[in-house]
């Protein structure tokens, strides 16, 4: 058994019979692999007693969760309403420049995924990006490469 | 602590609490919401630690990290009592003074003031500064007092004594009876009087009934629920055990986003705190109420937050609604009866058990009583929570309260109502914002989102937002609001980018009327609201885009150009420093021009522009002029 296999298993026992669960199970995987392995779904379908046809619709149906591997830092862009009217839209455009990706897109050395997000809730400050779920409020567009440099 | 094992044990426990507790001795609390953690704030509660250590007073000031106040903009903001010395934008190497000045002399340190933008008057105390001043606090105001962390802090100000009271001496019926006379409508958006979900809950035939918290706030440019729920989780907790009394319910859900990671965390550690008290769990203060709470984190789905969709979420489902003839009040989480309530209807709950129906009813107009929260942010002056009675008129809110548009720029329009609400423009601003009016002006009120857009903003671009927002969010279920929603992008797409065509206008409207007659659910049938609410105000925009290939607002990329005018320019600099891919040529004496094959069109050279020179144009529909010859760029002596 593989140390992923078995941090796996590990985490998805206390979710044993309970297929309610799923959608936490999966997110307790995401949380801790940033995204969900395709071996995990076997443990998820064994443990949880759900088919894979349906581990699949759900992982594939909800944001947070995602099925492909993503980057070491995650940047996120919030493009809420009040980020939007006040320019986040283009901070997005100049981190897709920086880091020459685009949205929803991971770079070819798996340091960056870069992400939009509907709204983080810090409407005030916007506009907002996350990397590493640290936030950086009132951004500009000038301050994004210098910003996004510090995590290469 | 052990269970609390009757209403009178704990009555005696908050005297307990209360005697320990010294009015005089000074306290700093600290906003530690995720605004102000986003502003840094935890460097700020980690330098007043070691300050108030170097001075040995941590035994005698408190330090308390509080919820959101609402005041967002000013963050990070600080309130010291006794006084209520209110100081923003602290950071951490103005602590030490504060320390020394403030707390030890009791003196104000004037720069941390918060100053009135427009008269420059500095103001001490928090009440007084306008923001808070013309709002009425009875939802949100206890967020600056208490730490959500902390059970104690909730009960000291009175919390819990409505479940005594509840558990005491009424009925469940009384309960019910009360929530109907105070006529509590739905906060979430719907409007739907509180009372008649409950009742239909109670009534339906099956004996497991759920009581669920809508916290999934999926509204962009919304907050209220995130701070109520991470700033003041005992509140909803406390409303929702006692709706789980009066309809009969002995399990509770609180669904939270997963996008609010604090407000999950305080969530768990209050419904941790409040079943170790006994006010969760079995025979809840010695009576014969048994009730637990589970909290379900979302996954990132707009669509969950409708009620039948989060119930499939919380059953471990793909979170799709479910055609409305079955009601949830009667099947709805597992097919048990299950009533719904957002954050905010159920924290308004222990006030109404509390104060009474009277007092309730007081404030508020004919239809929507009581009072209300909306995040109003976007371009105003003043972002942040702001809480008022329903009927409060939107100007009152946008330039009383939000002190007007930054730069002195002119208002546009305000959006309401989520995704799914409309634009009101400027001559509708007297509008009180309450459940009906609104709704009849073409939007909502919805859960309380308020964006306002000032000149800059493009009402076409809006449109194009939101439908682009909703077609990524629509789960697909149902056809129209699937292709309507991808057709709507296209067009409008092409409108912002210079392509539209004759008749696309009408095209928009066509799909709209259809989107609203035939989806699935509520989304579905609002999802058109955006375009047709912004046609509808702001047609000349459209056809601005449409027939000139001009974006009045200037915000549209493809059709705007940017251009310094040679005769304002002042060669200051800033927007050649400030261009991030260096397609601004000239030097210090030596008029900027940007070179367009380079230009991205960022914008910021236009923001970065000194206001006294206002040299930086946007230009769309004409032709740019050509740039002047190198050697008319030089300027000397020109005043900077």
């Amino acid at each position: 058994m593989s140390a992923d296999t078995e941090k796996m298993t590990n985490i998805l026992t206390k979710y044993e019979g309970q297929n309610s669960l799923l959608i936490q199970a999966l997110l307790e995987i995401q949380r801790q692999f940033k995204w969900i392995p395709d071996e995990s779904i076997s443990i998820i379908a064994e443990k949880l007693r759900v088919p894979k046809s349906r581990i699949f619709r759900v992982a594939s149906y909800y944001k947070a969760m995602s099925l492909k591997p993503r980057g070491k830092h995650i940047i996120r862009v919030c493009l809420g309403t009040a980020c939007h009217v006040r320019e986040g839209g283009r901070i997005m455009d100049r981190v897709e420049e920086v880091l020459g990706v685009s949205e929803s897109g991971t770079t070819p050395d798996m340091n960056f995924t870069l992400e939009r997000v509907n709204c983080l809730g810090c409407c005030a400050l916007g506009p907002v990006m996350v990397i590493d779920g640290e936030y950086f409020g009132k951004m500009e567009i000038g301050k994004v490469s210098e910003l996004v440099n510090k995590y290469r | 602590m052990g269970k609390i094992s009757s209403p009178a044990e704990l009555d005696k426990y908050r005297q307990v609490i209360l005697k320990k507790e010294d009015p005089a001795k000074p306290s700093i609390s600290i906003c530690a919401g995720t605004g102000c953690l986003a502003l840094g704030v935890q460097n700020v509660i980690a330098a007043f630690k070691d300050e108030l250590k170097k001075h040995n007073l941590q035994s005698k000031v408190n330090i308390r990290e509080t919820g959101c106040p609402g005041f967002c903009e000013q963050g990070p903001v600080i309130v010291i009592r006794p006084g209520e010395i209110c100081y923003v934008h602290v950071r951490p190497e103005d602590v030490s003074e504060i320390v020394s000045l403030t707390v030890a002399e009791g003196k104000l340190v004037d720069r941390l003031l918060y100053t009135e933008p427009v008269t420059q008057n500095k103001v001490t105390k928090e009440s007084d500064i306008p923001f808070y001043k013309y709002q009425k606090r009875l939802i949100i105001g206890n967020n600056g007092l208490i730490d959500p962390k902390s059970i104690d802090d909730y009960i000291v100000l009175g919390g819990y004594q409505a479940l005594a009271k509840v558990l005491g001496k009424m009925t469940p019926e009384q309960v019910l009876e009360e929530i109907r006379r105070s006529n509590l409508r739905g906060r979430g958006g719907g409007g739907f009087p509180t009372a008649r979900k409950w009742a239909s809950t109670r009534d339906a035939p099956e004996k497991t009934k759920y009581v669920i918290v809508n916290c999934d706030e999926g509204d962009p440019g919304a907050f209220m629920n995130r701070a109520l729920m991470e700033g003041n989780p005992h509140s909803v907790l406390e409303g929702l055990i006692i709706g789980g009394y009066a309809i009969g319910a002995s399990e509770g859900f609180i669904y939270v986003r997963e996008e609010y990671p604090l407000a999950i965390d305080n969530t768990l550690i209050a419904i941790e705190q409040a079943t170790e008290y006994g006010l969760l769990g079995r025979n809840i203060l010695g009576s014969d109420m048994s009730f637990t709470v589970i909290v379900h984190r979302g996954a990132g789905s707009y669509v969950s937050g409708e009620s039948s969709a989060l119930m499939t979420a919380i059953e471990g489902m793909v979170g799709e609604p479910r055609p409305k003839y079955i009601h949830t009040a009667i099947e709805g989480l597992w097919n048990k009866p299950s009533c719904l309530n957002n954050v905010e209807t159920w924290a308004n709950v222990p006030l109404i058990i509390n104060n009474g129906v009277d007092w309730f009813k007081a404030t508020g107009n004919e239809k929507s009583k009581g009072t209300k929260i909306f995040s109003l942010v976007g371009k105003v002056n003043n972002t942040g929570l702001v809480e008022v009675p329903l009927g409060t008129s939107l100007r009152e809110i946008i330039f009383k309260i939000g002190g007007g548009i930054p730069k002195n720029k002119k208002f546009k329009a305000i959006q309401t109502g989520g995704p799914s609400g409309g634009c009101i423009p400027e001559q509708y601003l007297d509008s009180p914002v309450d459940f009906d009016t609104l709704t009849q002006l073409g939007s909502m009120m919805g859960s309380g989102g308020l964006i306002v857009m000032d000149e800059d903003t493009c009402m076409v671009d809006v449109a194009r937002y939101f439908v682009d927002f909703l077609s990524d969010e629509s789960c697909g279920k149902c056809l129209p609001c699937r292709e309507g929603l991808q057709q709507m992008k296209g067009i409008l797409e092409d409108i912002t980018q210079g392509g539209g065509k004759k008749g696309d206008i009408e095209l928009l409207e066509a799909l709209a009327t259809v989107m609203i007659d035939t989806s699935l659910c509520a989304l579905g049938t609002t999802a058109a609201n955006p375009v047709v609410s912004t046609i509808r105000n702001f047609r000349g925009e459209y056809e601005a885009h449409v027939n000139e290939k001009r974006c009045p607002a200037g915000a549209c990329k493809q059709l705007t150009t940017y251009y310094i005018d040679p005769a304002k320019c002042a060669a200051c600099m800033i927007c050649l420093r400030n261009c991030p891919v260096e397609a601004i040529t000239g030097a210090r004496n030596q008029i900027h021009v940007i070179e367009q094959s380079k230009c991205t069109k960022c914008g910021t050279c236009y923001n970065v522009c000194p206001s006294r020179f206002n040299a930086v144009k946007r230009i769309s529909g004409e032709p740019i002029p050509q740039p002047i010859p190198m050697k008319q760029r030089a300027i000397a002596g020109r005043k900077k």
